[in-house]
């Protein structure tokens, strides 16, 4: 899973299957994250008004 | 270290069905050396763990023409496709559990690393692989007499026949002792099974080395077949098969038998194409 | 007593009632929960399962849901990639259909491993080559895609909605949904096509080996094909059921044939594969074994697995259903189209059962013999448990969670 483990090893394999898996994982994570901080900077300066309907 | 590398070792065995009298001894001397654990209702087969288990086969004919055969199964120790190691068990493995060591060609497995999923399992075509449905335990007092050598398995994973692995190991630290390089002599490393069968049906080798009676009976063909690229190593002894060849397993235990019905339950064949095959054998090398 | 929590505008069925409906499920769940801890505490010599049958029901079930559970991605993908808008009314029901299945699988995967406090060394020491390493990674990723594409429609629910931060987030996540749905699609196409390699590699097994482009047999691409084509059937099928339990109409009927005219299309493309893929496999890959196609279905001691099974796969449970939903005359009639659906979900679920059950059924080895198995009541316990746990989770969502946007508009709540 990481470059760590032993059965690790640098060859096609891993690297297309381990850059599609982290590739992914930071999609969804940084989306996230991205979702998370916005709707807290809004709930915090934006008082609350609804402004999005 | 790949398998041809000159200093690789690839150990194999061949059996001689016709000399094997079905006596189970190889199959209590496997369990006896590497700590397989009783069940206590050993009725049902299907759960228990064997692995050396000694098939009994028959012609289909009725009497008085009928004739059996015994045939001990080991696992295999294939080689894969193409003898590149990709065997059909350690290739499916999700989490590296069971491995080719190319350096001696036989199959490991992991008991800590296994998470018993099974996959293996479904995999082998030999049925060489075993689960452990049960926590594993001994008879009152046969603790005692368990091998230090090697490690009892926890249940929920899977475990099959290592070629007595621990044994090599032994024997390698023996030749470190002796200053010499690899194992050449062929009595220094034996399995538990070729030691006990009291026919002395079993002959265990390393199929790399010439001097090895196991290299000289089964002279195997280090090319890949012309009409099956997938098969490498397929003996050119005409009395010499391995069991589902044409699978493109590869592997390293072949067996030797005289009689016709018995090489032909070796594999699976279409109408015709048994004798095609058993002729083009015998003509070409017999 | 709970109407504060019940989305604006419709009508619920009275507490106790749910209540009782959802405590009748419960029991159900508790049964599978029962039987979950036997296998976990007794180890799994208390299933129906041998050295002979080491993939048995669990499996299937994994794959069958998965394959069920399929309508989530492909409507996604449809709704935010391809922008087929009218999707938008059975989505969020998707979503929760897609989420409920993808749980049970991996609850049920917990539960079939010999070592579940092990399971993360799939993970950790991953085999790249093996085709359930790139299941379980897609498979764990795309649960998290369904959990995310879920999470703004719980936080719709009024009293959620009511608080400053969740009302941003949830329609924070509204504007990126098409970055996860993208990311849920690209996953599911290598785990639906992975679970179909599970079988497909193994090359010991002449059932199941298929050749195949690159690493990944054939069955790799009708897996995925045949989950985003029956997926949707499914879909549709949980949909007629919540409407008859709510004695309600909850999409409108253009919506429904939009997707069962896409469904069909699916099928039948799909079923046309499937034939070829059989033929090929029948004629050339099991000949090159030594084996004839009867021997898999007439041998000695084949227990269930004859030609009936292939014919009501492929014909009965494929070509009928795909043949029904494109003709516009049986797709818009409800009757037709339900028995399509219906046959549509059978088929695929049968499907899955011939690649994994019959496979280990199916000996090798010329001297070996035909293996059977029957579940044990643990096993099929644990297989009931997530369908049970998906109705409370379906009734629970239903009621509380604004799942379908055309609701209000197709049952006006009269004022008596
Ligand atoms: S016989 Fe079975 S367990 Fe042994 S190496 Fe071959 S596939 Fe693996
Ligand atoms: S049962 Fe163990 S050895 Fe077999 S595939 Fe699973 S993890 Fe690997």
């Amino acid at each position: 899973m990481f470059p760590f483990c032993f059965e690790w090893v640098w060859d096609a394999g891993h690297l297309l299957f381990f850059g599609g898996f982290w590739f992914a994982i930071s999609i969804l994570g940084a989306g996230m994250t991205w979702c998370i901080l916005k709707a807290l900077y809004e709930t915090i300066y934006c008082d609350g008004s609804d402004n999005h309907h | 270290m790949k398998q041809n590398n000159k200093q690789a070792h690839k150990f194999g065995m061949v059996i001689d069905l016709d000399k094997c009298t079905g006596c189970g001894s190889c199959m209590v001397a496997c369990m006896s050396e590497n700590n397989v654990p009783v069940k206590e209702d050993e009725s049902d087969k299907k759960d228990s763990i064997t692995w050396m288990r000694v098939y009994k086969l028959n012609n289909n004919k009725p009497f008085p023409e009928t004739e059996i055969c015994y045939l001990p199964r080991p696992c295999q120790h294939c080689s894969g496709k193409g003898d590149h190691g990709h065997s059909p068990c350690v290739s499916v493995c999700p989490a590296t559990a069971t491995d080719y060591d190319y350096s001696t060609g036989i199959v490991s497995q992991i008991y800590t690393r296994c998470f018993g999923c099974r996959y293996c399992m479904g995999a082998c075509p030999y049925h060489a692989r075993y689960f452990n449905w049960w926590d594993p335990k001994w008879p009152d007092g046969m603790e005692s007499y368990l091998s230090p050598n090697v490690s009892p398995r926890m249940r929920g994973v899977v475990e099959k026949c290592s070629f007595c692995f621990h044994r090599y190991q032994l024997a390698k630290e023996q030749v470190y002792y002796d200053g010499e390089e690899r194992i050449e002599d062929e009595a220094a490393y034996q399995t538990a099974c070729t030691q006990a069968c009291p026919a002395g049906a079993i002959v265990f080798g390393d199929l790399n080395n010439p001097d090895h009676q196991v290299t000289q009976i089964v002279k195997p063909n280090p090319h890949p077949e012309h009409d099956n690229h997938d098969v490498v190593g397929k003996s050119r002894n005409p009395k010499v098969f391995r069991l589902l060849e044409r699978l493109g397993t590869n592997t390293k235990i072949y067996y030797m038998s005289e009689r016709k019905w018995v090489r032909k339950l070796g594999d699976n064949y279409l109408d015709g194409e048994w004798e095609k095959a058993d002729n083009h054998h015998g003509s070409s090398h017999g | 007593m709970d109407s504060a929590l019940i989305p604006e505008g419709v009508k619920r069925c009275s507490f106790p009632k749910f209540f009782i409906g959802i405590a009748i499920v419960g029991a159900v769940v508790l049964w599978g929960v029962y039987g979950m801890l036997v296998c976990w505490l007794k180890g799994l010599n208390v299933t129906g399962m041998d050295d002979y049958y080491g993939f048995a029901l669990w499996i299937w079930a994994d794959l069958a849901v998965i394959a069920l559970g399929g309508g989530a991605f492909f409507t996604g993908l449809l709704k935010y990639i391809f922008k087929v808008d009218e999707l938008k009314n059975i989505i969020n029901f998707v979503v929760i259909l897609g989420f409920v299945c993808y749980a049970s699988a991996l609850l049920i995967l917990a539960i079939d491993i010999g070592q579940p406090l092990r399971g993360w060394f799939i993970f950790w020491h991953a085999n790249v080559h093996s085709m359930l390493t790139e299941v379980a990674f897609c498979l764990s990723c795309y649960f998290a895609v369904l959990t995310i594409e879920f999470i703004p429609n719980i936080l719709e629910n009024r009293q959620l909605d009511k608080v400053p931060f969740f009302h941003n987030l949830s329609h924070n996540m509204h504007g990126v949904m098409a970055i996860f749905a993208a990311t849920g699609a690209f996953l599911s196409f290598f785990h639906q096509g992975s679970l179909g390699g599970v079988a497909g590699v193994l090359y010991g097994r002449p059932f199941a080996y298929r050749e195949g482009l690159l690493v990944w047999p054939w069955t790799f691409f009708l897996f995925t094909w045949s989950a985003a084509a029956f997926g949707p059937c499914f879909s549709m099928v949980v949909l007629r059921i919540t409407e008859a339990v709510t004695k309600k109409k909850l999409v409108k009927d253009n919506v429904i044939h939009l997707l069962a005219k896409i469904s069909g299309w699916m099928i039948t493309t799909y079923i046309i594969a499937k034939i070829i893929d059989t033929i090929y496999w029948a004629t050339v890959t099991a000949p090159s074994m030594g084996l004839k196609m009867s021997f898999f279905f007439t041998g000695e001691g084949n227990g269930p697995y004859n030609y009936l099974i292939l014919i009501t796969e492929i014909f009965l449970c494929g070509v009928v259903p795909g043949l029904l939903l494109i003709v516009k005359s049986t797709r818009e009639n409800p009757t037709t189209r339900l028995i399509a659906i219906i046959l549509g979900a059978i088929g695929v679920s049968l499907n899955r059962w011939v690649m994994v059950l019959q496979v280990m059924a199916v000996p090798v080895m010329p001297f070996d013999k035909w293996a059977l198995y029957m579940p044990t009541w643990p096993e099929i316990a644990t297989t009931i448990l997530p369908v049970a746990g998906g109705i409370i989770v379906i009734s629970l969502a239903y009621r509380y969670l604004p799942v379908f946007p055309q609701e209000k508009e197709l049952n006006e709540v009269t004022v008596e």
